[in-house]
């Protein structure tokens, strides 16, 4: 696999939509060529030579390509935008978008990243050392498919509107997250090792919630369904079950009416 | 204004019956004409297709209920913007493009002139300021009229002038084009939370059926004089078996002649026909009925129809038929808005997904197509989508490519997950019709326009017409080796004439034209009654007064052209 490192010399005094930074634009190309590629600055176009320093090279192909991002990226948004493979390592702070639409291959973010990381994901793996933001693993505004596939792995706190309307695939937050956890999700799995705000599991219809530390206020639509004891993530321990949102439409499998799954840790 | 010589063409002309002459086509201060000058602007058009400027007959681009959609689609609009370039603004959506895109978009593809199919009255104010702001194409809006307190109180007694003055007075308040019939008393008996879906269902608190409103338009609209005829969406769209119920409409007009100046032969427009097209009795069985309605149509020429052919693409379906939009979004469970408009009208929109995995879709696909392939006069069958309902309108060159090739269709069908199913389900597999270039300018061009009255305008290249002028990079000398050619051909022009004025240079925007709203101003005899009405009505039940009613001066309509109709006689 080929390193080639970007780093940030010139930061942007707006925000830079950076939807080019990613192994699959990469790959193929020289250190001179993926200089020459467009950024967007505000409403001006120009070219990711003039915010980083690129050296290294890419490889053949965006399997073979591992990107490494340096200094300040707080302000660019959009890395490792759809990547389908290879992999990303970002430094430091990254703004939103931050492997919106991924396919494949792996992200790693060291520092925090704001809103819309993991956008309606379908795989791969994106893993953030910081805190993410909100609308992690979610929809798309006005969606209806957010996160399908692949793996978000988040070691600090997440913000609201995680996995909203999630179809599958797995999000573990190791911190705290906020308000409307899993709003309208059919599908996937969140596993939350701290607390949860309010309101977790609205209108969610199918898929599954792990919370081992507590829920602000629990939402009238999931009904107790007993204990269980679950092996999560290596831990075993026992769970409260709840099944909901009972206001909501469910898909019916072999006759049996499928409920979203919600587990809060005894 | 300029002159221009468009060169060594292959002209075709259903107007004139030129079938792929080589001709030349002389343009001179906005109109066609037979010859022009030594220093006429000269276009090659060498091995290339010329054509009228086509005709959009049914589409769904400006209004309240368009920009529902854009507002609560805003992932329409993800991938699919378009950046300034040139003269061109920017643009956005694919379903429901903005306006400028949808402008660009017609006059790229060699469309000159389009016309809004459902504009709800009391919003007729907003459909005009997104006519005026649509670039290039011509536009007129169709106002609705087969859910209206003032027709179904006039129609249940049977008073033919009344109905007519009431048309008439709202055609022009609203700077409407024609008499648009949705889902006749349905729309309004779903305000009781019910809905009329055969012609013979009575609507409640009203107590007239769907039939008698049809006839009733049919008789206020050949009693104008109208350029178009009544234009009509049936009730019972889009259910299983729902053939029937079209087949009852369409019997209403039997017998009735049309009455107007405008070269006009028909009575009735049948919109979007493929919703209206379908037999069985649940999604099971569900199958084509294309045959039985295209044989009644082929039958009775005092009918036009237009196809509504589904694209397979996700799209927005919007429409007047409330009630419709409601039983949509409970099949398909995605997001659902509804507008009911006071004594007029109400509206719903659902966005959709036309998989060519889900075997209903694609037995949809074939539908449309048969309806295009299945009638014997092109003159009275018009290629649409009904965008954005069975697919946006910048699917209109793949439409096209699956009816100038069997090939083209047969790679389609063998691409179906359920392939046998849209087999047996269909007759699409048995037809190897292949539409002539001749054909396509009679159902996208002279037929559209002879159908909405406007022949002597537009739709053809006779001297003396609006010139408006389309040619594609398709030399019909050579046998087409890639049915994707065709697609290619017909989605981006190598020029294009609007009026006289060159806006689309290979496949670029070079001009936003003069775009013109069309209307239809008729003259009635003086008629107190239903003015007085019409006062009431807004004094005991409208929520604005009617000052601010009408759509009226420069802001909404900056560039009118009336056509003026005379029915005092």
């Amino acid at each position: 696999m080929e390193t080639i490192t970007i780093t940030m010399k010139n930061a942007p005094a707006l925000y830079l939509e950076a939807d080019n930074i990613t192994p699959d634009t990469f790959a193929g190309k020289t250190a001179a060529q993926i200089a020459g590629l467009h950024v967007h600055e505000g409403n001006a176009t120009s070219t990711l030579g003039k915010y980083f320093e690129v050296s290294g090279g890419a490889g053949a192909t965006a399997a073979d390509t591992k990107i490494v991002v340096k200094g300040d990226v707080s302000r660019v948004k959009y890395l490792g935008f759809k990547m389908s493979a290879g992999e990303m390592v970002i430094e430091g702070n990254a703004d939103q978008y931050v492997g919106a639409w991924m396919k494949g291959g792996k992200i790693l973010a060291k520092g925090n990243v704001t809103a819309f990381a993991g956008l309606a994901m379908k795989g791969g793996e994106l893993t953030i050392e910081g805190n993410a933001g909100n609308y992690l693993g979610a929809a798309y505004r006005g969606d209806w498919r957010g996160m399908s596939g692949g793996r978000i792995v988040v070691n600090g706190n997440a913000g609201s509107d995680i996995g909203m309307y999630m179809l599958g695939g797995e999000i573990i937050v190791n911190g705290n997250v906020d308000v409307h956890l899993c709003t309208h999700a059919e599908g996937g799995k969140v596993i939350v090792k701290g607390n949860a705000n309010s309101k977790v599991g609205g209108q969610m219809v199918d898929g599954q919630i792990i919370i081992f530390g507590s829920i602000d206020t629990m939402m009238p639509g999931f009904k107790p369904a007993g204990e269980v004891e679950l092996e999560v993530e290596g831990v075993k321990a026992k769970f409260s079950h709840f099944i909901g949102d009972m206001g909501e439409r469910h898909k019916k499998r072999k006759g049996q009416v499928i409920y979203a799954n919600l587990y809060k840790k005894i | 204004m300029s002159e221009y010589l468009i060169k060594n063409g292959h002209v075709f002309d259903p107007v004139q019956g030129i079938k792929g002459d080589k001709k030349d086509i002389a343009i001179n201060d906005g109109k066609i004409v037979d010859k022009v000058s030594s220093g006429a602007k000269v276009i090659d058009a060498k091995d290339k297709t010329v054509m009228a400027g086509a005709v959009e007959i049914h589409a769904h681009i400006a209004g309240p209920k368009v920009n529902l959609g854009r507002i609560y689609r805003p992932e329409d609009k993800l991938f699919s913007c378009t950046p300034t370039k040139g003269i061109e603004r920017m643009g956005g959506g694919a379903s429901i493009p903005t306006t400028f895109k949808t402008g660009y978009e017609y006059a790229k593809m060699g469309y000159t002139t389009a016309m809004e199919a459902a504009m709800p009255p009391l919003f007729s104010r907003h459909v005009h300021e997104e006519i005026r702001d649509t670039p290039i194409i011509d536009e007129a809006a169709f106002p609705v009229f087969g859910n209206n307190w003032f027709v179904l109180e006039y129609l249940k007694n049977q008073e033919i002038e009344n109905t007519a003055a009431y048309c008439a007075w709202l055609l022009r308040a609203t700077k409407g084009y024609a008499i648009k019939v949705v889902n006749p008393g349905g729309t309004e008996a779903w305000g009781w939370g019910l809905n009329c879906l055969s012609v013979n269902d009575p609507v409640p608190y009203f107590d007239i059926t769907p039939a008698e409103i049809i006839k009733g338009l049919i008789e206020a609209n050949e009693y104008l004089g109208l350029p178009h005829s009544m234009h009509i969406h049936p009730n019972n769209l889009g259910n299983p078996g729902c053939y029937q119920t079209t087949l009852d409409t369409l019997k209403i007009a039997q017998g009735i002649k049309p009455k107007n100046k405008f070269g006009r032969d028909q009575v009735m427009h049948l919109t979007h026909t493929q919703f209206h097209s379908y037999g069985g009795t649940n999604w099971g069985d569900f199958e084509s009925k294309a045959k039985e309605i295209t044989d009644y149509v082929n039958k009775n020429k005092n009918i036009t129809i237009d196809t509504g052919n589904v694209t397979l693409d996700e799209t927005t379906t919007m429409t007047a038929d409330g009630p419709f939009e409601h039983h949509l979004t409970g099949l398909n469970h995605l997001k659902w808005a509804n507008v009911d408009v006071e004594l007029e009208t109400a509206a719903g929109v659902v966005p959709y997904i036309y998989s060519p995995n889900i075997s209903v879709c694609a037995i949809q696909w074939a539908i449309g197509l048969e309806i295009a392939l299945m009638m014997k006069d092109p003159m009275r069958c018009y290629i649409t989508t009904d965008h954005p309902n069975a697919g946006p309108f910048t699917r209109y060159p793949r439409v096209i490519k699956w009816l100038m090739s069997a090939k083209a269709r047969e790679a389609q069908i063998n691409a179906f997950k359920h392939k046998d199913k849209v087999l047996s389900q269909s007759s699409i597999g048995t037809i190897d019709r292949e539409l002539s270039l001749y054909e396509l300018a009679q159902m996208t061009r002279a037929g559209p326009a002879k159908s909405l009255g406007l022949s002597a305008m537009c739709g053809g290249l006779k001297p003396g017409m609006d010139a408006d002028v389309a040619v594609y990079n398709f030399n019909p000398d050579k046998p087409v080796a890639n049915p994707e050619d065709i697609e290619k051909a017909f989605s981006r022009c190598a020029a294009v004439f609007k009026s006289g004025v060159q806006v689309v240079s290979n496949g670029d925007i070079v001009s936003n034209g003069q775009k013109r709203t069309l209307w239809v101003d008729v003259k009635v005899k003086e008629n107190p009654q239903v003015m007085r009405d019409i006062n009431e009505k807004f004094i005991k039940y409208y929520s604005m007064t009617q000052n601010n009613y009408e759509a009226l001066g420069h802001h909404f309509v900056p560039n009118p052209y009336a056509i003026e109709v005379d029915a005092t006689q």
